[in-house]
């Protein structure tokens, strides 16, 4: 006892420091948490979670039979993967391109400054030059109906377009940024082995082939894996942004969802057991994803 | 070393695709920034605008002659001033304080860890925010986001990197923690400060959600919440609101632009600063272990 007292008064000072951040953490991040047992009762503001009558696992019950979320957990699982077909690759083409790129210093730094930018401008800029470019009266159409007498088409109101433009905007605004860590890891290569590769005759994409990606390898596997385990994030504020009533079949996703669900219509209980459901599978998901990741010899995330 | 001819042409190709893809990049930016100064009779005539000929300050007149808009601006401005500062100080000390072998560091490690691993749902969060009372006030878009769990741990990690005979030469001077912080390490890690500071910064600037859950009266509505409304849902009359704007209203295409180019600027302004230092906050996080 007299020890802990001690240790306690020898570190008032840093526990002074860990205070506001502690602080932090117990009401925005673990009050929200305990708040969530209103999944499990009839919650009413009026009454606060203290008096709302408990419900058990009812709201739960009725996210497997309802049909709409089917489609909002086939729509976040379909645009997810889309991504990790298409946008996952790009930053790993794009890396080994600029690292093919021979001497020029400045042409290679211009050329990473302009692919990084994008990363840094908010969702809302991102969509609002999408719609800009795309809407009846924009560039695209005008440029198709002058040149090839194409009637106005309906990139954001027609529902076949909303899943490849969240995949193209995604990969306009990040496929740069994500070069940084694969460059990096090209960074560890050494030149030795290009030259050896040279020396029995290999050609370019050989060299690619057989010293660039497996240097990446190793990288590729982590990352994937940790992709893998975020599955059911496609993040709010690009899909809330580019959604319209037309579209809303194809996009309404989970972060969506629950935000129609419990602000728009205050139905928090029922919104609140659709988010804890998601964040008990996501986080068993990232969890086994950083185990996997670590029997891949890596650190994992944490 | 020479070349071969097929490595040359290897070259060649790469060297264009990679311009093809640059200017992918950076013509919707062009293209925007064109409009912006262009007359709406050269906006419609041509196809792809990249340099106006005539260059017009109509749009700008306008916007910056809005309430709406102005407000937003200086709203964010102070937003991301104040945010940032508090960021910057929550997630230094505690990290700070994590990173010696205080009372407790364990479990606190493990409740920051969970946290990052299991964020809390977005309806608790807002129930939580509105029942602190903090609807419609600007400490809505600073006290939930105070601490980035995972900046907080590579914050740590940096700290941990600190050489302790720094700190215990300090204890030797009779120094507190406290002191050791704030006269030691804090100076030791100007080049983290800086890198987290613009990443906080630019999270707020660029913060759209958060103005739509918390801010309910446009008056305190952040740019991006403004952006939206004049952009994507094509609401021109948006910056109208409180404003009696009598002249003439040039084209609705052309304020959008301006709009969506005032807002980028800030960033733009920040940008080489980002770019030297976040190659050091990237790998920072890419050491955390």
């Amino acid at each position: 006892m007299q020890f802990w007292l001690k240790r306690l008064y020898r570190d008032r000072f840093l526990i002074l420091l860990m205070l506001p951040g502690l602080a932090y953490f117990l009401i925005y991040k673990y009050l929200p948490l305990v708040g969530s047992v209103i999944a499990f009762q009839d919650f009413s503001p009026f009454l606060g979670f203290l008096e709302s009558p408990w419900v058990g696992m009812k709201h739960f019950a009725v996210i497997f039979e309802d049909y709409e979320i089917v489609q909002v957990l086939w729509n976040t699982l379909n645009i997810s993967f889309l991504q990790i077909a298409f946008a996952f690759p790009a930053p790993i083409i794009l890396a080994i391109m600029l690292n093919e790129l021979r001497s020029n210093g400045w042409f290679k730094g211009i050329l990473q400054s302009i692919v990084y930018l994008p990363h840094f401008m908010s969702w809302v800029i991102v969509v609002g030059i999408c719609v800009i470019f795309l809407r009846g009266s924009g560039v695209i159409n005008s440029f198709l109906g002058t040149y090839f007498g194409i009637d106005p088409i309906p990139f954001l109101s027609d529902p076949a377009f909303f899943k490849p433009l969240i995949v193209l905007q995604v990969i306009w605004k990040e496929a740069g940024w994500g070069t940084v860590i694969f460059l990096a890891a090209l960074a560890g290569v050494d030149p030795q082995l290009y030259e050896a590769a040279v020396m029995d005759g290999a050609g370019r994409f050989r060299k690619i082939w057989h010293i660039t990606l497996p240097a990446l390898r190793s990288t590729i596997v982590i990352l994937l894996i940790l992709r893998l385990g975020t599955v059911l994030d496609t993040g709010f504020e690009q899909i809330f942004l580019m959604l319209n009533p037309f579209v809303m079949e194809q996009g309404n996703v989970l972060d969506t969802y629950v935000y129609f669900k419990g602000i728009v219509q205050s139905d928090y209980s029922f919104a609140t057991a659709v988010g804890l459901f998601k964040g008990v599978v996501g986080f068993g998901l990232v969890w086994g994803a950083n185990r996997l990741a670590k029997r891949f010899g890596q650190d994992g995330v944490y | 070393m020479k070349e071969s001819a097929s490595g040359k042409t290897f070259q060649v190709v790469n060297a264009t695709l990679l311009t093809l893809i640059g200017a992918f990049m950076l013509f919707p930016f062009l293209y925007v920034f064109a409009v912006s100064f262009s007359s709406y009779k050269e906006f419609i005539q041509a196809d792809f605008l990249i340099w106006p000929k005539q260059w017009v300050f109509d749009a700008y007149d306008y916007i910056f002659k809005s309430d709406a808009f102005i407000r937003s601006i200086f709203f964010t401005i102070y937003v991301t001033i104040l945010g940032t500062i508090v960021n910057l100080l929550f997630t230094s000390s505690m990290g700070y304080a994590l990173s010696r072998p205080v009372v407790g560091r364990k479990p606190v490690l493990v409740l920051v860890l969970f946290a990052l691993l299991f964020p809390a749902g977005l309806i608790p969060t807002y129930i939580v925010v509105k029942e602190t009372g903090l609807i419609n006030s600007i400490w809505a878009l600073i006290l939930p986001v105070a601490i980035s769990p995972f900046n907080l741990i590579v914050m740590r990690q940096f700290f941990l990197s600190i050489p302790g005979e720094v700190v215990e030469s300090a204890v030797m001077d009779g120094a507190t923690d406290l002191g050791i912080f704030a006269r030691i390490v804090l100076p030791l890690s100007k080049p983290a400060l800086a890198a987290f500071g613009l990443f906080y910064a630019v999270g707020h600037w660029n913060n759209y959600f958060g103005g739509l859950l918390y801010m309910n009266s446009p008056e305190k509505w952040p740019v991006q919440v403004v952006l939206r409304q004049l952009v994507v849902v094509n609401e021109t009359n948006t910056l109208r609101v409180a404003t009696e704007m009598v002249e003439q209203m040039p084209p609705p295409e052309t304020i959008q632009m301006a709009a969506l180019l005032v807002a980028t600027v800030p960033i733009l302004i920040v940008y080489p600063f980002l770019q030297k230092h976040f190659a050091k906050g990237v790998m920072l996080g890419a050491v955390k272990g």
